[in-house]
Parts: C-alpha cells; sequence; structure tokens
C-alpha cells in the first residue's frame, strides 16, 4: 500500500497524561514532494514528526516511512531518514567540521572524509569550519542542520520547523534548497508557521488540536471550505471590524494593515451586508479570492478552543 | 553608597522576593534540599558520628579458661568498648579476622596464664588492635588497663590478696598493627581516594548525560541509528580513564607527597579502584536517568555524596556508630572501598582478605546497572 508514499501513517494518536496531543491523524505523503504541516504552537506538529522518525511511541495507529514500519523498523528509518529537530540540537562546543564528522560516523559513512569535506564546501564554510557551532547565527546554525542531517543522503526529510527565527533571505534560500531537494526526489515534510512558506509547498496538511482539518495542495485547502471573502480598504478599520463581526453573513475579519478581510460562507448575504456598511463612507470594497492565512484563522476560530499545550 | 539605594522601590524588590518564592516552591528538589539536607546532617552527625566509638567487635583467642580469665573477659565487657564476638581457634585465624577487619581486637590469653597469676609472675596478655584509624582504637585501649585491676578487686581476695596489692597481677601488651604509630594521615589519605572518586564520577557522569538532554542534542543523538546501548556505554568510557587518571594523582601523591607506606598490590589496587570507579558511573547514569536538567543532577549527587562520607568510614569509625547507621553504611560503595584501599595500603592484603568487600561492590554495581538500564530511555516518551 505504500510503495507510492514516502510517508504513510494512519490514525495516529499519542496522549500525554490525560493530554491527547495527537488524534487519530492519517497523513499521505508522496514521494518527491514537499509536505507542509502547519498549526498553531501545540498543535501536535512535532509529536506527530517524532512518531514518525522513531523517537515516540505512538498509543495508536500504523504507518510507514519510505516503506518501512514505524514501530518495527526503528533502525531502518533512522537510517534513511534526515531529520531536523526544532531546536538547533547540534553540539555547540565541537566546531563545524567536528559536527559533521561524528554525524558521519553515526552513520557509518564508507567515503566519511569525502562527505564531510562535501558538505562543508556546499555549505560555503570552508574558511569557517573549525569554527565553534555554538558561535554561528541562527540562519547559519539552521543551514549546518541542514547539512547535517541531509550527509548520509536521505530519500525523506522531516524538518520540523525549521525557519523558525530565520531572517527572510536565509529562509528564501532555504526553500530553494528544498525545492532543489525535491526536484532531486527527495520527499520533505516540513512543519511551519510562514504563510508563505506554506504557498511554496505542493501539499499541505493543517493540525489543530491534535486533530487533521484539512488535507491538500494549497488551492484545494481554500476551496475546502468554502469561503468568499472581502477586502476593504480605507480608514479607521478597526472601529469597522468590531461592528462587522455580528452583522449577518460575517464569520470571520481579519485586519491586516490597510486592509480588512472579511470572509463568509454564504456569499450573497455577505456581499449585501458589506455594501451596506461601506454605503456613505469612503471605503472601497474589493471582492478577493480566499487566502490561506484566512483560511487557517477561520479552520482554528471554528475548532475547539486548545487546553494546554504540547508540541 | 547612596547613590545604590537612590529611587528604590520597595514595591519592586517585594515582587522579585515574591517571584523567587514562587520559583522555589515550584523546583521541588531544592525544596527537598532545604528541608532534606538539615535533616540529613542533624541525623547523621548528631546520632550516628561518635567520636568516641565504643562496642568494637573483638575476638578472644584463649588457651586458658579459668575464673580470672573469664573476669578479663567481663570487665572488658563492661568498659563498654570491647563486644566480645567469639573465640577463634589460633593466631593465623586471629591474624585474617583483623586483615579483613571482621574484628577491631584480638585478645590473646596465653597458656599457663592464671598459673602465673596466681604464682604472682605478672604474666602479659597480648591485646592486638587494628590501629588503621587510630581513633576507633585510642579511646578502647586507654581503658585497658582497668582491666587489671578490676581483676585484682573482683578475683584476688581472701588468700590471693598478697597479689592484688601494689603492682597490677598481670599486664595488657597491646600491638597495634598496620599503623603502629597511629599516624591519622596514614588512614585518611587513603580514605580520600574513594571519596574524590565518588564525588567525581557520579557528578560527570551525571551532568554529561543530562547536559545532552538539557540542550536537546539527546533527541538528536536518538534520532540517529546509535544503539542506546552504545551511547550510554560510550559516554562513560571516558570517564572511566579520568577516574584511573584521578586515582593515579592521588596514589602517587599519597605515596611520594604524604610518604604513607604501601604493603599491598598496585595490581590489586587498581582491579578495586576500577570496580569501585564502575559502581559510580552507574549511580551516576541511574541519576541522569532520574534528572531533569544539570541542576538536578548536582543536587542529587549531594544527597548521594552527603551519607558516603559520613557513614563510610572515612570520618568516623564504622565500628562505632549505631546499629542503623552501620545498616546504611553497608548499602554504600564507599564503605566497601574504605576497607580496599586500607587494607592494600596499610595491611598489604591479598585477594582473598579483601574478597569480603569486592563481592559487595560488584553485586552493587549489577543491581544499580540493572536499575540504570530500566530507566534509560530509548524514546522521548
Amino acid at each position: 500500500m505504500s510503495d507510492g508514499y514516502a510517508i504513510d501513517v494512519r490514525n495516529l494518536s499519542k496522549r500525554f497524561g490525560p493530554k491527547i496531543a495527537v488524534d487519530n491523524i492519517s497523513l499521505q505523503v508522496a514521494r518527491g514532494e514537499i509536505f507542509g504541516f502547519l498549526g498553531p504552537n501545540g498543535s501536535g506538529k512535532t509529536t506527530t514528526i517524532r512518531m514518525m522518525c522513531g523517537l515516540l511511541n505512538p498509543d495508536g495507529g500504523s504507518g510507514t516511512c519510505l516503506g518501512y514500519d514505524i514501530i518495527r523498523d526503528r533502525e531502518l528509518i533512522k537510517r534513511h531518514v534526515g531529520y531536523m529537530t526544532q531546536k538547533f540540537s547540534f553540539w555547540e562546543d565541537l566546531t563545524i567540521r567536528e559536527n559533521l564528522d561524528f554525524v558521519a560516523r553515526m552513520y557509518d559513512m564508507p567515503n566519511r572524509r569525502e562527505a564531510v569535506d562535501e558538505a562543508i564546501q556546499g555549505l560555503g564554510l570552508t574558511d569557517r569550519a573549525v569554527q565553534l557551532a555554538g558561535a554561528l547565527s541562527g540562519g547559519w546554525k539552521q543551514r549546518l542542520a541542514l547539512a547535517a542531517c541531509m550527509l548520509h543522503n536521505p530519500q525523506l526529510l522531516l524538518l520540523d520547523e525549521p525557519t523558525a527565527g530565520v531572517d527572510p533571505a536565509a529562509r528564501r534560500d532555504f526553500w530553494e534548497e528544498l525545492h532543489r531537494l525535491s526536484a532531486l526526489g527527495i520527499s520533505v515534510l516540513v512543519s511551519t508557521h510562514y504563510m508563505d512558506e506554506a504557498e511554496r509547498c505542493h501539499k499541505l496538511a493543517y493540525i489543530f488540536n491534535g486533530k487533521l482539518l484539512a488535507h491538500g495542495s494549497s488551492r484545494e485547502v481554500v476551496a475546502s471550505q468554502g469561503l468568499s471573502s472581502w477586502a476593504i480598504h480605507g480608514e479607521n478599520l478597526s472601529g469597522l471590524s468590531e461592528a462587522l463581526r455580528d452583522q449577518p453573513g460575517v464569520e470571520q475579519t481579519v485586519l491586516f494593515g490597510t486592509a480588512l478581510h472579511v470572509s463568509g460562507k454564504d456569499q450573497e448575504l455577505l456581499e449585501r451586508t458589506l455594501q451596506t456598511a461601506v454605503a456613505d463612507r469612503s471605503l472601497r470594497l474589493e471582492k478577493m479570492d480566499t487566502t490561506l492565512e484566512d483560511v487557517f484563522i477561520y479552520l482554528m476560530s471554528r475548532s475547539t478552543p486548545m487546553d494546554g499545550d504540547a508540541s | 553608597m547612596m547613590r545604590l539605594f537612590l529611587g528604590f522601590s520597595v514595591s519592586r524588590w517585594w515582587s522579585i522576593i515574591l517571584k523567587e518564592f514562587l520559583q522555589l516552591r515550584r523546583d521541588r528538589l531544592t525544596f527537598a534540599m532545604i528541608i532534606g539536607i538539615p535533616i540529613v546532617q542533624l541525623t547523621l552527625f548528631g546520632y550516628a558520628i561518635n567520636n568516641d566509638p565504643k562496642h568494637m567487635p573483638t575476638a578472644i583467642i584463649s588457651a586458658d579458661h579459668s575464673e580470672i580469665t573469664r573476669t578479663v573477659i567481663a570487665a572488658m565487657k563492661m568498659s563498654e568498648y570491647f563486644e566480645i564476638i567469639g573465640e577463634l581457634p589460633d593466631e593465623e585465624a586471629g591474624r585474617s579476622a583483623l586483615a579483613q577487619g571482621r574484628v577491631q581486637f584480638v585478645l590473646n590469653i596465653p597458656p599457663g596464664f592464671t598459673r602465673n597469676v596466681l604464682r604472682g609472675e605478672r604474666p602479659a596478655l597480648l591485646l592486638e588492635a587494628d590501629a588503621t584509624d587510630p581513633t576507633a582504637t585510642a579511646m578502647a585501649l586507654g581503658a585497658v588497663t582497668q582491666i587489671a585491676r578490676s581483676v585484682s578487686a573482683k578475683d584476688l581476695t581472701g588468700p590471693l590478696a598478697h597479689l592484688a596489692g601494689g603492682r597490677d597481677p598481670f599486664e595488657v601488651r597491646v600491638h597495634r598493627l598496620y599503623n603502629p604509630e597511629g599516624i591519622t594521615r596514614y588512614n585518611i589519605v587513603p580514605g580520600l581516594m574513594g571519596v574524590i572518586l565518588t564525588l567525581m564520577m557520579v557528578l560527570m557522569t551525571g551532568l554529561a548525560i543530562t547536559r545532552e538532554r538539557e540542550r536537546g542534542t539527546m533527541e538528536n543523538l536518538l534520532a540517529m541509528p546509535v544503539k542506546p546501548i552504545e551511547v550510554m556505554t560510550g559516554k562513560i568510557v571516558p570517564y572511566i580513564a579520568i577516574g584511573l587518571t584521578q586515582a593515579t594523582i592521588i596514589l602517587l601523591a599519597a605515596l611520594l607527597l604524604f610518604r604513607i607506606p604501601f604493603a599491598g598490590s598496585i595490581i590489586m589496587l587498581y582491579c578495586a579502584t576500577l570496580l569501585f570507579v564502575a559502581a559510580n558511573l552507574t549511580v551516576g547514569i541511574t541519576l541522569s536517568s532520574l534528572a531533569r536538567n544539570q541542576l538536578q543532577a548536582m543536587q542529587m549527587t549531594m544527597f548521594y555524596f552527603l551519607p558516603n562520607m559520613l557513614l563510610s568510614g572515612f570520618m568516623f569509625p564504622f565500628q562505632g556508630m549505631p546499629q542503623w547507621a552501620q545498616c546504611v553504611g553497608n548499602l554504600l560503595p564507599l564503605t566497601y572501598f574504605n576497607r580496599l584501599i586500607r587494607g592494600i595500603f596499610l595491611k598489604g592484603n591479598g585477594f582473598w582478605d579483601l574478597w569480603p568487600n569486592l563481592w559487595p561492590l560488584m553485586i552493587f554495581t549489577l543491581v544499580v546497572m540493572t536499575i540504570a538500564i530500566r530507566f534509560y530511555r530509548k524514546t522521548l516518551d
């Protein structure tokens, strides 16, 4: 069943004490696909990823990564999957070269020296290879971490919020690298909070409170909620946002600086309400495509409020 | 100075104090230390430790049984310093009991002792003492002179009264073995080896493993194909090397700087040290599995170290402690190592004399290692 999939998990569940961190999640990632894993903090993304790479025992469900069973074939999964933790988890008191060399040894790589040299060159860090990893900036640490978990040529990458706290230029470079890897047939599952990154994924899953709420390409995810949206431009949008919130047809208002996004399921009712609202004011009303962000905010507000925190 | 207090806000200052208390309350282990350390210290120092150790185990080798020898033995018991634990057949058995530390004293009653007393020939009793730890024997040996006197008061009456007058009817010759001059340093310096190794080994392994967890690098290690047993043993081996290095430094200092006599075998010393290092490393690993961070690992080490230091016979004579404290002491690896190391240094013990203190260390290591493996987390669960 899993031959075509890099990841194929069914009904994964995990609880920590009374708290259900992951609730019956099933998802499939095709080979060579960049799969975006979205959801607020504590929604269960990290827990799901850890179960996929054998770091946590699922309480229920089953699945495969690269065709290996996530419970029985842990050792094989570890050999063929690259996992990048949310927090930088290489040794800050080792140099860049020592870190890479250690990782290469862990994977029993036969051509260790060349692989490490190549990775350092690829990073463009040849001159700084003797620097301590702890002295690197956030963006460099993240590049080093990616290089380290790519060292053993994994066919699947599991990246847990790799770009958190990284500047936009470094993020852009990082994503170009991911697309390059994907073109080589490497599958990537990446969790993120950034909408622009979500848009760059082939497929998305949105998880909240341990439940999978939406799943598909970004277009499919947007379409699945059946929202129509309008943008209002003008002055004092914050007051307008308050006023519109309880009006008929309005299900969500989100303020974006110079524009107010208003969304609702009933297109006609919403349009009538909005036309009335902007009638005798200097406001410009504009039909727009519902954005991914609108949909995610909508999904979150429609779900049960979250209790506690787990990741 | 005034500058420092300029603009001092009492309410701000008070909120710092409140915050500190809030955090202390959440930190269970620190809280336990605040309460636990004084209680432990008070109990140990107040009840367990005794600088006037009494009831030291004493064996009798008797070639003569009579009213007078019975009075001698009774008088020794009466002094409270000697606890007669039985008779031994011969000199050799006595020496081995002393070497293994099973007894502190051996009293030799020579043949014809009673006859010689009655003839007024002032015979001698031989009291052999394990003087490794001078404090353990000093008070008891001081009490010995009373014994002859009490014998004359009880048994040498009536027609024998003339023997009681003037000089004592017999003398007690004291033979201080292993540390004849009673030099405290001879006892303390070898003992320090175990104390230092306990602290360093437990602390360093504890920190080494919790550090990986605290910094998040453990997750990375677990995600790589390395086996848990490889991680665990791989992290331990450097500390075995460090332990042996430290032992060597202490050994050299003991021999060259402090001029401690060395009667035993260097090979036995290193074997015993290796075993002891292993015992402490297993403790360190177990603590590191329980501790959430490096601070907790450090606090747990303190809890472990304190009884080791006080109840192992390092600072105070083991046999002089009350029964319950000896029971606790019997669970601690340092107790056995102290006997081993002093035995090797001062008594020149061979393997079979050391064996009674070697096997408990082996059992301890195996038991704690089993616990460590049970607690070791292969996943992040």
